[in-house]
């Protein structure tokens, strides 16, 4: 509980710094090409309260954040931030946590194949394959992918708005997850190789076990521990890799509204992801923390 | 430790990751998939500000008068009107059959209450100033005057009369832009800033709202009580929301849309050969300009280095190769193709090549500057491929016909625009400016002394004199004549330097017909139809 309340004060500095930062940054939401007369723009600020002093704004966005309002976003003007939000983070996660599995699946797989059949030609095809993987960015996969398998075969659809099914999920997740796959498969392969050459696989086969039994009972969970230690780098890639995607495929994500945000200067939008993100991180921190303590006395906090 | 954390953070994330499948639209009927280069900022059209939300807004909503596919100004919410010798009063007669979308008669009275609702200063409207030529509009903008003096009336349910302070002949086809179209009182009253919500709007056009997926699709169905309903083909149109101009072709060659909001820049021979008759290039009123600071020097009373730098960009070369996609040079700062308006063009336009380097050295010359004493100078434009391939070109034709040293300043738009407003930092300038409605005025106006919009901060006191005496001139010919004056004068001032005219592009599937090109790039769906073969 007291950890629980520790934690406002931090959130509370980033709030404020986001905030601060992004009114800092030159220009304002209504600055257009088109610059309109001054009597009309002072009426839209005053509209949207931007003719207040900085401190007044804070302290207006802080008291409708404590009443949960994130405030209507200035660029979807007939949306509020917290509609935004709830709509696009699902479909982020949901995406993300697809291309995770897909890349631990396939890429695990792959990489103890390649490990088994050292020097063969499937070995090189999936070193071929993985290193191409990790060489070619997301925004050149994506085209390429819809290219071939929404243009010219029309097996799936090319942009998220146009079906309503499963099919749409699928190129997106392919190519958020590729580079990935790639990674996870040659780092399998490197720690399956090394793991297979110590003394206790030699001694489990030696009591007459086949390969895939050794593999399965006793080579995989010790060549699986780098793929772990990856999980964290791999997260932080499919996060940032998502706001590319989203962008070609018209994914209504929120990756997409945090770059537009930012671009259009949308001080609600923009400060109600930061507080979003911030307050998830330190709330699954707390929770991460409090499982720990469930799992391992030693960590138990007083 | 560390990533057994993270992988427990993920695995608690995904537990939260039900089903995010919402916004499914339906798709029953005839339906039109048309791409949308971004969301509209808002439905309510006074918070709208964007071509695109306008171009939704167009599809749901009706004014007094629209206009035709190929440009003409139609009869639409009113059925025919009145103007008045002086040319200072307008009566519009409302059709009979007018509905909103619920079923209510479309009355004068929700014109006066969309039009008050406009200029209020509350409502911190975008274009407020769009009927600045009614009764008493400006003063109602600047919180003199209270919303009922504008000078608009219902005399009955069915007549509107709007009153002007001056004459404006282009009034007519200001009434076809979304902030000047009615509002459903009723709905407006009961959600207040929050009826253009789908689900709430009322709207009185061909189509009615039916959902809309920020960052993805607007869907739009038949509006079943509009007056022309039995002339509407399409049973639904969707706007799918598509950034990127390449993601959006090929979601066009997918069969995914049927319409396209533009085409990639590159390539553009390689899209002709493959789309032909498909690929839609029409004139655009829109101007692509470099503007010079002339608060400052070098720019500031050197009125021979502002020509000398114009003369020395060849305009064809840069329409031609370094865009190639059907722009036009720009020698004027009013596009062609407005209306009853003959631009006036630079004197140097009809110069070859080598006539107008040969008098840009020599201008440069008597501006002071020469191969010794370069001039420096930086060139700012907005991030962006096209922006820059434009800006490298000029920089080194600057440098081969005067041996100018330009440095290439890239800033974010919104940079950009801070600094243009400031007129501190900037020397040479991009810009743009895309016609509101089809009038020289929407052009001129900019560059007027006082107007928001005038980066040069260009003023002279000819140019604003003859403007004033196009205002109050009520007989068109002889407004024009002064208008045609003006441009003379702004033109031989140089304030800026009119690069190209802009082209609309679009891919129209061969299902479409009913298509038409015009100036303005409207297109109003309710026009189309579909064909069920490919």
């Amino acid at each position: 509980m007291l950890r629980a309340l520790g934690a406002i004060p931090t959130l509370l500095l980033v709030i404020v710094l986001a905030f601060l930062m992004v009114h800092a940054a030159p220009g304002g939401p209504f600055d257009d090409e088109r610059v309109l007369p001054a009597d009309v723009e002072a009426n839209i600020a005053r509209a949207y309260h931007l003719d207040e002093p900085l401190p007044k704004q804070l302290l207006r966005y802080l008291a409708g954040l404590a009443q949960g309002d994130l405030g209507p976003s200035y660029r979807y003007r007939d949306h509020t931030v917290s509609e935004l939000i709830g709509a696009a983070f699902p479909l982020s996660l949901k995406l993300g946590a697809m291309a995770m599995a897909l890349a631990i699946i396939v890429g695990a797989s792959a990489g103890t194949v390649a490990a088994l059949k050292q020097g063969t030609y499937l070995d090189r095809l999936v070193m071929a394959f993985s290193m191409t993987g990790i060489s070619i960015p997301v925004f050149v996969v994506a085209p390429v992918l819809v290219l071939f398998l929404a243009v010219k075969l029309q097996w799936l659809p090319a942009g998220w708005s146009s079906s309503s099914g499963a099919s749409r999920m699928v190129l997106p997740v392919v190519t958020l997850a590729l580079p990935q796959i790639a990674y996870i498969a040659r780092l399998t392969r490197a720690s399956m190789i090394d793991v297979l050459g110590r003394d206790f696989i030699r001694t489990a086969r030696a009591q007459g076990l086949g390969t895939w039994t050794v593999v399965r009972l006793h080579a995989l969970k010790p060549a699986m521990l780098p793929v772990l230690s990856y999980m964290g780098p791999a997260i932080a890639a499919i996060l940032t890799g998502s706001v590319v995607v989203e962008e070609i495929f018209g994914i209504p994500g929120l990756g997409q509204f945090f770059v537009r945000g930012a671009l259009n200067r949308d001080y609600t939008l923009v400060l109600g992801i930061v507080v979003f993100y911030a307050t998830l991180i330190v709330s699954l921190n707390l929770i991460v923390d409090i499982l720990y303590g469930a799992i391992d006395p030693r960590v138990r906090y007083r | 430790m560390k990533s057994t954390r993270l992988l427990l953070l993920f695995a608690v994330l995904s537990g939260v990751a039900l089903c995010g499948c919402s916004g499914d639209v339906p798709d029953s009927g005839v339906v039109l998939h048309r791409g949308l280069a971004s969301d509209p900022e808002s439905l309510d059209q006074h918070k709208a500000r964007s071509t695109q939300a306008a171009d939704v807004l167009r599809d749901i909503s009706e004014g007094l008068v629209g206009y035709s596919p190929t440009g003409e100004l139609v009869p639409a919410a009113a059925e025919r009107w009145d103007i008045s010798p002086d040319g200072l009063t307008y009566t519009f007669y409302l059709r009979e059959q007018a509905r909103w979308s619920n079923g209510d008669k479309v009355k004068a009275g929700d014109f006066v209450f969309g039009l008050r609702r406009l200029v209020a200063p509350a409502t911190g409207a975008f274009y407020a100033n769009m009927l600045a030529a009614v009764t008493n509009a400006p003063a109602i903008v600047s919180g003199d005057l209270p919303v009922e003096s504008l000078g608009v009336e219902a005399p009955d349910d069915r007549t509107l009369v709007l009153k002007l302070a001056r004459p404006t002949p282009y009034l007519l086809s200001l009434l076809t832009h979304p902030s000047t179209f009615p509002l459903h009182p009723a709905s407006v009253t009961e959600h207040g800033d929050g009826f253009a919500r789908p689900g709430r709007l009322v709207s009185n056009g061909a189509y009615v709202l039916d959902a809309w997926v920020p960052g993805s699709v607007l869907a739009l169905r038949r509006n079943e009580h509009y007056w022309n309903n039995a002339a509407t083909a399409l049973d639904g149109v969707n706007y799918h929301v598509v950034v990127q101009d390449t993601a959006e072709l090929n979601r066009y060659r997918a069969g995914e849309l049927h319409i396209t909001s533009t085409v990639p820049p590159d390539n553009f021979a390689g899209l002709q050969a493959q789309f032909g008759s498909e690929l839609h290039v029409a004139p655009y009123l829109g101007l692509y300009y470099y503007g010079f600071n002339l608060l400052r020097p070098p720019f500031k009373d050197n009125l021979e280095l502002r020509q000398a730098l114009s003369m020395a960009i060849d305009r064809e070369q840069l329409a031609e190769k370094v865009l190639g996609r059907g722009e036009m040079p720009a020698f004027s700062w009013v596009p062609p193709g407005v209306d009853g308006y003959e631009p006036t063009v630079f004197s140097f336009a009809g110069l070859t090549r080598h006539e107008r380097e040969t008098l840009a050295r020599r201008l440069y010359k008597e501006a002071g500057y020469s191969e010794a004493n370069p001039l420096t100078i930086e060139l700012r434009y907005n991030t962006s491929d096209t922006q820059k391939k434009i800006a490298v070109a000029v920089q080194s034709m600057w440098r081969d016909v005067l041996g100018v040293e330009t440095t290439l300043v890239n800033e974010e738009f919104q940079v950009l625009l801070a600094n243009m407003r400031d007129a501190k930092v900037t020397q040479v300038f991009r810009s743009s400016w895309m016609g509101d409605y089809n009038d020289a005025q929407t052009f001129l106006s900019v560059l007027k002394a006082g107007s928001a919009a005038n980066m040069p901060r260009y003023a002279n006191d000819e140019y604003e004199s003859l403007m004033e005496r196009a205002a109050n001139q009520v007989d068109p010919d002889r407004r024009m004549l002064y208008l045609e004056e003006a441009e003379r004068v702004l033109l031989a001032d140089h304030p800026v330097i009119p690069l190209y005219f802009y082209v609309s592009k679009h891919l129209v599937s061969p299902q479409v017909s009913g298509w038409g090109d015009n100036v303005l790039d409207y297109h109003y769906s309710q026009h189309l139809s579909l064909s069920a073969t490919k």
